[in-house]
């Protein structure tokens, strides 16, 4: 039986195709059937690389028409400067719907409370599920990836939540093939991760091959941080640093873009694309590990949040 | 693995391989994969720090490297995997998809999940305790799902003295089995993957075995297969038409090729309607292209105006699937709800969804007593694997699933709640056993020492 069978992909057949084609082909494949399936899809959009990647490829699978889906973005109120103009630049330059949810307002007229440590990741998750309410979209395209997380991991393509947006990772539906399921009643919706097979470095890499622009925060800058839970977070408004938390300027970068509360930033002098990659690639932490406080809380943090209804 | 670096960085030449682990409960899958990731340097600092603490929590002392994949809360606390977990690395040779699917019969749907969409099969046994039960049923699995490799994996050699008689014995019952299942190679290795015999590293325990280690054989397996070598089926997902002042006349239909390639040119026919048309031009995500080919994203546009929405599906005029009403269909049964005759299901194919009735249940098949048939069953429950005939209300253009496991497969869907209910595959559930003479032959290949 193998004889017969070439080697697509390894070099020297006439019809390679190499991982990253694979992974682009199948997340193409993803956007197209949502549009044909669903009413009111949205892309999640925070302006972090991986919904850039989100958005460049829907770009791609739907050319030369535009986009059919609009934008969401659950602002929490201390989003970088930098990304929130880059989210604005490319609503702008593709003639996009932008949906704002701001966990600002929540917290401004009583409806969430600043947490004490001043993290406002778990906020999102209200504003988001009531932004859904509010659209009546029906499947919410987010960025994740399976090899961010341990419960990522475990998550379908096409993930179905209920009323209230709670994931049950004992209930999945098994999903077969390319053949994905969003049927659901009134009131549920489907997430859907279009980049779940993607690894950091698959998007890094994808990104390098594409040209994509990314806000500049992705690259090595001279920035004002301080460290708490052995992380660098970037002085600011937002809530830090306290009395006794001494501020020094480094050379950093991000790997992640989120709330700037929980965000951390890494040493680097990796300004280019080329050197992000190599830098990457070396690298002996994980992506959540090196900059994310909140997933440090417990073995199962990032479980308990899904099931809650968060992204 | 920064040694590795160079390589890593070479994204054209890298090829991707989906691969999943089968086999009973406590056999080891979990711990294999550990120890995969973990011996190819694919685990980071933190998430080995994690492990261990994880580990040391419960009271191990060594670090349990199935924590690397049983994430969820429920599979920690019982030390089983519940649901599939995907994992990926690489080597400079290729990148991988993982796929850890649990032992456990009761999580057999999950299972099947993993495996569908894999290129490779590992199935662990315990060299303690042999082909049991739950093997022979994943074997079946990965047979049905045609998993175009299977490897078998003789675990947990270290507390059989690595002793090579064991090792034959549990591979030569498996071979049988699996030539009954018209699984034409088996690929037999002795490892301890809690020790990391022959898992990324020869065993220092085994000299009596030649062959290669579980990465070598995965980075050195054939992947793919050869387009040239199937006809091109293209279900259309989604109609693109800009209204724009520039596109103005633009009509893509856009889809994912499921096998073969299309050409410029190529006569082609749409199907269920049987409309004509040529193909007038090829969109590569944004580039013309003269031809493309399975698994690719494109759009197509056709030379003439015909009625063609998502659903349809665009297949060489030469070549052609016959769509039919009536399937008959090899099927897994993925939900606590049994199939029964007479109910009304969705069937969703390709990019098609229909209405179907259930017409009749030939057989269920007893995987555990010589793949036994039981004629006409009252109904099929949860994890059963079966024929069905069903009837469509909108005919399909299906293929035999053992020649495109994409437009040969369907899932059946419950038509109030939306549940998956089935899993489909047309025609007969496996090849035709091999020969004694193929069989001869397949074991001197896959018998290195
Ligand atoms: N001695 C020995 N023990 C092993 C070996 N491989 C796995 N084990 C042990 O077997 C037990 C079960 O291992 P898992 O990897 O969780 O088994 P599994 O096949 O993933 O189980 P399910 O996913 O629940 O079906 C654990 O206690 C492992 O440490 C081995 O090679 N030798
Ligand atoms: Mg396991």
């Amino acid at each position: 039986m193998t004889t017969a069978t070439q080697r697509a992909g390894d070099t020297g057949s006439p019809y390679a195709f190499s991982h990253l084609d694979a992974l682009e082909s199948e997340a193409v494949h993803i956007f197209r059937e949502v549009a044909g399936e669903f009413e009111r899809p949205v892309i999640l959009f925070s302006g972090g690389k991986d919904s850039i990647v989100m958005l460049h490829l829907a770009l791609k699978a739907f050319s030369p028409a535009p986009v059919p889906f609009g934008l969401l973005h659950v602002d929490t109120g201390h989003n970088f400067p930098e990304v929130i103009a880059y989210r604005d630049r490319t609503v702008e330059q593709h003639g996009l719907r932008l949906h704002v949810a701001s966990v600002q307002d929540y917290i401004d007229d009583g409806r969430l409370r600043e947490r004490p440590d001043g993290t406002r990741n778990p906020l999102q998750t209200v504003p988001l599920l009531d932004a859904i309410n509010e659209g009546r979209y029906d499947a919410v395209f987010g960025g994740g990836r399976r090899d961010e997380e341990k419960a990522r991991a475990k998550e379908r393509v096409f993930s179905l939540r209920d009323e209230f947006g709670a994931w049950d990772p004992r209930r999945q539906r098994p999903e077969l093939w390319q053949l994905y399921n969003g049927r659901h009643a009134p009131g549920e919706h489907v997430r859907v991760f279009p980049l779940s097979n993607w690894t950091e470095l698959d998007v890094w890499q994808y990104i390098a091959r594409e040209g994509v622009e990314l806000p500049e925060i992705y690259y090595a800058h001279e920035r004002d941080v301080f460290s708490r839970s052995g992380m660098w977070l970037t002085a600011g408004e937002w809530g830090g640093p306290k009395d006794d938390e001494p501020v020094q300027r480094r050379l950093i970068r991000y790997r992640t873009v989120g709330d700037m509360s929980c965000t951390g930033a890494v040493d680097s002098d990796a300004a280019t694309i080329e050197q992000v990659i190599a830098e990457i690639a070396a690298s002996r932490l994980t992506e959540r590990g090196a900059t994310r406080a909140d997933d440090k809380l417990s073995e199962a943090a990032m479980e308990d949040r899904k099931r809650e209804g968060y992204f | 693995m920064t040694e590795t670096l160079t390589d890593t960085l070479d994204v054209s030449a890298t090829s991707l391989l989906r691969f999943a682990t089968a086999g009973s409960v406590d056999d080891g899958k979990s711990t294999l994969v550990g120890r995969l990731l973990h011996d190819s340097k694919s685990v980071l600092a933190d998430q080995l720090e994690a492990v261990e603490a994880a580990s040391l929590r419960r009271g191990q002392d060594a670090p349990d490297l199935a924590l690397l994949t049983d994430g969820l809360r429920a599979e920690r606390e019982q030390g089983i995997t519940i649901d599939v977990a995907y994992r990926y690395f690489a080597t400079p040779r290729r990148r991988f998809i993982l796929a850890d699917t649990p032992g456990h019969v009761q999580y057999t749907r999950n299972m099947v999940t993993g495996a569908s969409t894999a290129e490779l099969a590992v199935v662990l046994v315990d060299a303690r305790n042999g082909v049991v039960e739950q093997t022979r049923r994943h074997a079946a699995v990965a047979a049905l799902l045609r998993v175009p490799h299977v490897v078998l994996a003789v675990n947990k050699m270290d507390l059989v003295e690595y002793a090579e008689p064991v090792f034959a014995a549990i591979a030569e019952e498996f071979t049988a089995y699996a030539a009954s299942l018209g699984v034409p190679e088996i690929t037999a290795i002795p490892i301890s993957a809690l020790a990391g015999d022959n898992v990324v590293t020869p065993s220092a325990h085994m000299d009596w075995y030649g062959g290669p280690t579980i990465l070598e054989h995965l980075e050195t397996v054939p992947v793919g297969t050869d387009p040239a070598h199937d006809p091109a089926r293209f279900p259309v997902q989604y109609v693109i038409r800009p209204q724009t002042a520039e596109h103005h006349d633009y009509r893509g239909y856009a889809g994912r090729i499921a096998s073969g390639v299309l050409r410029v040119g190529d006569p082609v026919t749409v199907l269920p309607s049987g409309a004509t048309s040529t193909i007038a031009a090829i969109d590569a995500l944004g580039e013309r292209v003269d031809a493309a080919w399975a698994p690719q994203s494109v759009t197509v546009l056709l030379a003439d105006d015909v009625d063609l929405s998502r659903g349809d599906l665009i297949a060489p005029t030469a070549a052609a699937p016959v769509p039919t009403q009536d399937v008959e269909a090899t099927v897994c049964h993925l939900h606590e709800r049994p199939l029964r005759v007479g109910e009304r299901v969705l069937l969703k194919h390709g990019t098609r969804t229909v209405k179907a009735i259930v017409k009749r249940l030939p057989y269920r098949i007893n995987l555990t007593e010589g793949l036994a048939h039981e004629d006409e069953p009252e109904r099929l429950d949860v994890n059963d694997i079966g024929a069905v005939v069903l009837r469509t209300a909108e005919p399909l253009p299906l293929d035999a699933y053992a020649d495109s496991r994409l437009t040969g497969s369907f899932v059946l869907i419950d038509p109030a709640d939306g549940s998956t209910l089935t899993a489909g595959m047309t025609g007969e559930p496996f090849a035709a056993p091999a020969t004694k003479a193929e069989q001869a032959a397949a074991d001197d290949e896959g018998w290195d020492f």
